[in-house]
């Protein structure tokens, strides 16, 4: 286990943000910290701040995403950044270049961040294995794997509105099978140490770690939702119904989609999320969405100081390096 | 090096009363307060009172504008600033603990312009290093003038009791 995270520094400060796991609970909570301090930048006439002035973010998408895309494009531009968007379903590697190539030009042209979204899960983690030393790489999404920003954006959200992450029950609703977001939340609740992580699925989409990542699998969902705190909803894909995994949307509705009716075996404070876009009557009703415990849109906007928090300490920890072996060169 | 504490109800005072002068003589009657997390927004609360200003005390965190952020980080205990007013039009008064390089005061200028564009912004700090400074910035008002040397340290603790040392 004495494989060296490289995600993380010399000085153990983080470098790149490929998945939550193998990060300390310390590391969590200083980018809900500083993604707390920079929250404060929207306040501003002029909302930026010049930590990563002169710098260069490309969006590297190579699977089609728009919240996702336009909150890490917005977290850069605030912090001053520019921000190139390559969408790479579209361009040289569909004429045949390959994902090294690819990488390289984009070095030769002198940029400082990757933000990556990939079908394949590795991909984040194979980019910053064969990066140039000075570059960060930023998961946004790769495969099944993970979803590490989105997950701490609900980690920023939850302490919002809860408070400490100790005594609460979470739920996590749908297809946690296919979903990297659901991964990523796992590991981020179970590192900032809940009480409970359940998750509520049909038997078909629970994937075969659940019970060693110490998590009750539910398959009733009146069950699972007892006396929770936070209940978040995944996105039902519909390539599953295609698959057979699941009978039809209708009968997912009534099995696994929120309702008022469900919801109030929850706690009367719990809040509902979802990391989005949302499937309004197949995984969740209209009214819960909209109601006065969703704090959908909240994620959304928690999703802007989460980015920057992570893309102003993945830099820090590469600014500091070029400082020192400047100041070394120097003497 | 020994250690040597300096009195500082004398300083606050001192800083006080110039304030007033000042306010005085560019006829701004009702000024907004901005004290620098977290020697200068002690300072800052001490003199709001004493002056006795209507409106509510904003506090500035400068970490995110800091220029030696590559050398130092990001610490996340870094707090959000806050102006509970709009800057626009408005006569801010500037308090920071102690003046040194200027560098911190012009970080806290460009952030305080991040949020509106005032009419005038006067500098008050508790102590002048007089003889570090690396920018052109001096303070309208301060308590005391120090003409300490580079390795010594001017060190405020507090908030409650203020107490400010130099060794």
């Amino acid at each position: 286990m004495n494989k060296r995270n490289i995600q993380l520094d010399d000085n153990n400060r983080l470098r790149h943000f490929l998945s939550i796991e193998g990060l300390k609970r310390h590391i969590l909570t200083d980018i809900l910290d500083t993604a707390e301090s920079l929250s404060g930048v929207t306040q501003q006439t002029v909302k930026k701040v010049p930590l990563l002035r002169g710098k260069t973010v490309v969006n590297l998408f190579f699977e089609a995403s728009t919240r996702t895309r336009t909150t890490f494009e917005l977290a850069a531009k605030r912090l001053s950044a520019d921000v190139l968007n390559i969408n790479l379903a579209t361009s040289a590697t569909s004429k045949g270049e390959t994902l090294l190539d690819t990488l390289r030009n984009l070095e030769a042209m002198h940029c400082d961040m990757f933000v990556v979204r990939h079908v394949n899960s590795g991909a984040a983690h194979f980019i910053a294995s064969h990066a140039a030393p000075h570059i960060s790489i930023i998961n946004a999404g790769d495969g099944r794997h993970a979803h590490p920003t989105q997950a701490m954006l609900d980690m920023f959200t939850i302490r919002r509105a809860k408070g400490e992450f100790y005594k609460l029950k979470v739920a996590i609703v749908g297809d946690i099978e296919h979903s990297r977001v659901a991964r990523s939340q796992i590991h981020a609740l179970s590192t900032l140490g809940v009480e409970e992580i359940r998750i509520i699925s049909p038997a078909t989409l629970v994937p075969a770690c659940c019970e060693t990542l110490g998590v009750h699998v539910y398959h009733d969902m009146r069950q699972g939702l007892e006396d929770v705190d936070v209940v978040i909803m995944l996105r039902l894909q519909n390539e599953r119904m295609e698959t057979a995994l699941l009978p039809s949307e209708h009968e997912y509705y009534r099995l696994y989609g929120l309702t008022e009716e469900k919801l109030a075996l929850a706690k009367p404070d719990a809040i509902i999320m979802h990391p989005g876009p949302i499937n309004r009557g197949v995984e969740i009703d209209s009214q819960v969405a909209d109601g006065p415990r969703s704090v959908i849109l909240e994620q959304v906007t928690h999703g802007i100081a989460v980015r920057m928090a992570v893309m102003s300490m993945a830099m820090q920890s590469h600014l500091a390096d070029a400082h020192s072996s400047a100041l070394e060169s120097s003497e | 090096m020994t250690t040597k504490t300096i009195e500082i109800d004398p300083l606050l005072n001192t800083l006080c009363q110039t304030l007033q002068q000042q306010l005085q003589s560019r006829n701004i009657d009702n000024p907004a307060m901005i004290g620098i997390h977290t020697g200068g927004a002690w300072i800052a609360t001490r003199l709001h009172q004493m002056l006795g200003l209507s409106e509510a005390l904003g506090m500035l965190d400068i970490s995110f504008y800091r220029d030696d952020f590559t050398r130092i980080g990001i610490n996340p205990e870094v707090k959000p600033s806050h102006l509970p007013f709009n800057v626009d039009d408005r006569h801010i008064i500037l308090i920071d603990d102690v003046l040194y390089t200027g560098r911190t005061i012009r970080a806290a200028l460009n952030e305080i312009f991040d949020y509106g564009r005032p009419a005038s912004v006067m500098l008050a700090t508790l102590v002048d290093r007089s003889n570090g400074r690396e920018l052109p910035i001096q303070p309208d008002a301060c308590g005391i003038t120090l003409d300490t040397k580079t390795q010594q340290h001017v060190n405020l603790t507090g908030p409650e009791p203020l107490r400010l040392t130099i060794g």
